[in-house]
């Protein structure tokens, strides 16, 4: 019936309404602190990548190698059969030049997350990562790259225990 | 299995704004009494309600539901909450539909609500805790790169330009203009305007994404035997469907939504709809994107692979066009209060099919219309035919 309703409900307020103190507005913040458990499959996803491999989990039902492991194949059902590392190379899945930060603060030079399906894992299973020492401009889908892992005596057993993927160079014969 | 025919017979929303003065429990109230005048109907016809709304994270307080529940009009009646991100607009009238299809209920009042306003520096840091807390937040990533990713991935795919995405923000924006609730409508953007805002996270440039708004939309929906005591154009809920894919969103093909062909395929069995592309004379797939109103054609069947864009670019899709899509503005143009957005596209086609849209009204008197919401992370599908 809206060709019937002329007046729709609801007031558009702006930020200067607030600053002027045309409507009243109550600000707090609550703080969080969460210890998440990593589980059993992360937690040796983790631990592996404490020693700079990266983890897949294999399901012989299914021949499916999947990246990050877990305890249970999403296909079949059944538990998964086998940890299985995997190479720390792959290529570009896809990939944005970002231009904000998480809580939508600009920065000039563009983050670069990526998909990068991991060598050795079934084909389009890749994890989310970063890339680094690359111009943004360079970045292409289908790219081959390799994990740049922080010195082993710096890693904590963190997905950030990888520092970000960078490009392989092609060697000429 | 017997199912009761369900119809919607009333439907009221609230404008769309970047910041309401109203809560979210005022929003709530003021949709459902235009829902409710709209059939005249009162809350003594109501035999339960179901509510759909967004992360709790936007409002920090814990069970939306119960918050919201005097503003639905819940009390002394039963009463749910559904969640299924993004999709959850389009989910709810689902979930009414199966309570009345089922015989439990005669009447049920849907209501679905946003308030992203309120978290503050913006509702996008809300979306954080959605990616997984060990394998992807130390990553920092934010909502815009599963997007940036998942259209760039699709541009690569099919070999589809940004340009020929920025006409679905064009076309959605203009349509926009007509809808007195809209938050963005605008009947002279360009695809230039679109190429040249700001980049935020590419190939997603700002106006290639809906705004954070708040709003709230309400439906009633009756049984046959109710339905046409109380109306004479009553719209029947043809076919229903919703479907999930992978939540290990890095393991699956991004460039198309195999949960939305499920989803939709599911709902055109029920309808009994073979041709969907002759058959289905109105769409409003959820497009808090531009591609992803591509993406969803595609994943409708509405479209070949990688084809959506030549729809667009043939006039197709416009409001006078063979396939009319997103004749309301969609999100991009009215606006994406997440849950009330999707239930927007719903009180579309219910004003469509009637003939009721006023200048938004899609010429030809379209039998036949569908609407599709999607979320979680980028793995549900919600669809609902209508039909008169």
């Amino acid at each position: 019936m809206t060709v019937k309703i002329k007046n729709f409900p609801g007031t558009s307020l702006s930020e200067q309404d607030i600053a002027d103190g045309k409507v009243l507005s109550l600000h707090d913040s609550m703080h969080a602190d969460f210890g998440w458990d990593t589980g059993v499959a992360i937690g040796r996803y983790l631990a592996a990548l404490k020693e700079g491999v990266i983890l897949g989990a294999h399901c012989r039902h299914c021949r499916k190698t999947v990246v990050p492991p877990r305890q249970v194949c999403e296909w079949c059902y059944r538990p998964m059969s086998d940890y299985v590392p995997l190479q720390d190379t792959g290529i570009v899945n896809t990939f944005s030049l970002c231009y904000v930060t998480w809580d939508v603060q600009r920065i000039t030079k563009p983050e670069i997350p990526a998909v990068i399906e991991i060598d050795g894992a079934s084909p389009l299973n890749g994890i989310l990562h970063k890339l680094g020492e690359i111009d943004p401009q360079e970045v292409r889908i289908g790219m081959r790259v390799k994990a740049v892992w922080k010195p082993i005596a710096e890693r904590l057993g963190a997905i950030t225990d990888i520092l970000y993927f960078s490009p392989i160079l092609e060697e000429h014969p | 299995m017997s199912k009761r025919k369900v119809a919607v017979v009333g439907a009221g929303m609230t404008r769309f704004v970047r910041r309401a003065q109203e809560t979210g429990k005022e929003l709530s109230w003021q949709a459902v009494r235009m829902a409710l005048d709209s059939c005249e109907m009162t809350m003594d016809d109501i035999e339960a309600v179901c509510l759909g709304t967004a992360p709790d994270a936007f409002d920090g307080v814990h069970m939306k539901g119960e918050y919201l529940s005097d503003g639905a009009g819940a009390w002394r009646k039963p009463y749910m909450r559904s969640y299924v991100g993004g999709g959850t607009g389009v989910f709810v009238p689902i979930q009414a539909w199966y309570h009345i299809a089922s015989g439990l209920f005669d009447v049920c009042l849907v209501v679905a609500e946003e308030k992203m306003s309120s978290y503050y520096p913006h509702a996008q840091a809300a979306f954080l805790t959605i990616f997984d807390h060990t394998t992807e937040r130390p990553l920092k990533p934010n909502l815009l790169w599963i997007f940036a990713l998942e259209m760039n991935r699709y541009m690569q795919t099919y070999g589809i330009s940004k340009a020929d995405i920025a006409r679905v923000a064009v076309k959605n924006k203009r349509n926009a203009a007509d809808h007195p609730c809209a938050l963005l409508g605008d009947k002279n953007i360009t695809v230039e305007d679109v190429l040249n805002s700001e980049v935020l996270a590419w190939p997603v440039n700002r106006l290639d994404v809906s705004p954070v708004t708040d709003g709230a939309v309400a439906l009633v929906l009756a049984a046959e035997h109710v339905a046409k005591r109380i109306t004479d154009k009553p719209v029947w809920i043809e076919g229903v469907g919703w479907s999930l894919d992978t939540a290990h969103w890095t393991n699956r093909d991004l460039a198309y939504p195999r949960y939305v062909e499920y989803a939709a395929r599911m709902a055109y069995e029920m309808a009994g709809i073979k041709e969907p592309r002759k058959e289905i004379h109105i769409v409003e797939p959820y497009d808090p994107f531009d591609y992803k109103e591509l993406h969803h054609l595609e994943g409708l069947l509405l479209a070949d692979r990688g084809q959506a864009p030549q729809l667009v670019a043939d006039g197709v899709t416009l409001r006078n066009g063979n396939m009319p899509v997103c004749p309301s503005g969609g999100l991009l143009g009215v606006g994406n209060p997440i849950a009330a957005a999707g239930l927007m596209k719903i009180a579309e086609l219910f004003w469509q099919l009637r003939g009721e849209a006023g200048a938004r009204q899609v010429p030809g008197h379209p039998k036949r219309g569908l609407a599709q919401a999607w979320g979680d992370l980028m793995q549900v599908g919600t669809v609902v035919i209508m039909g008169r």
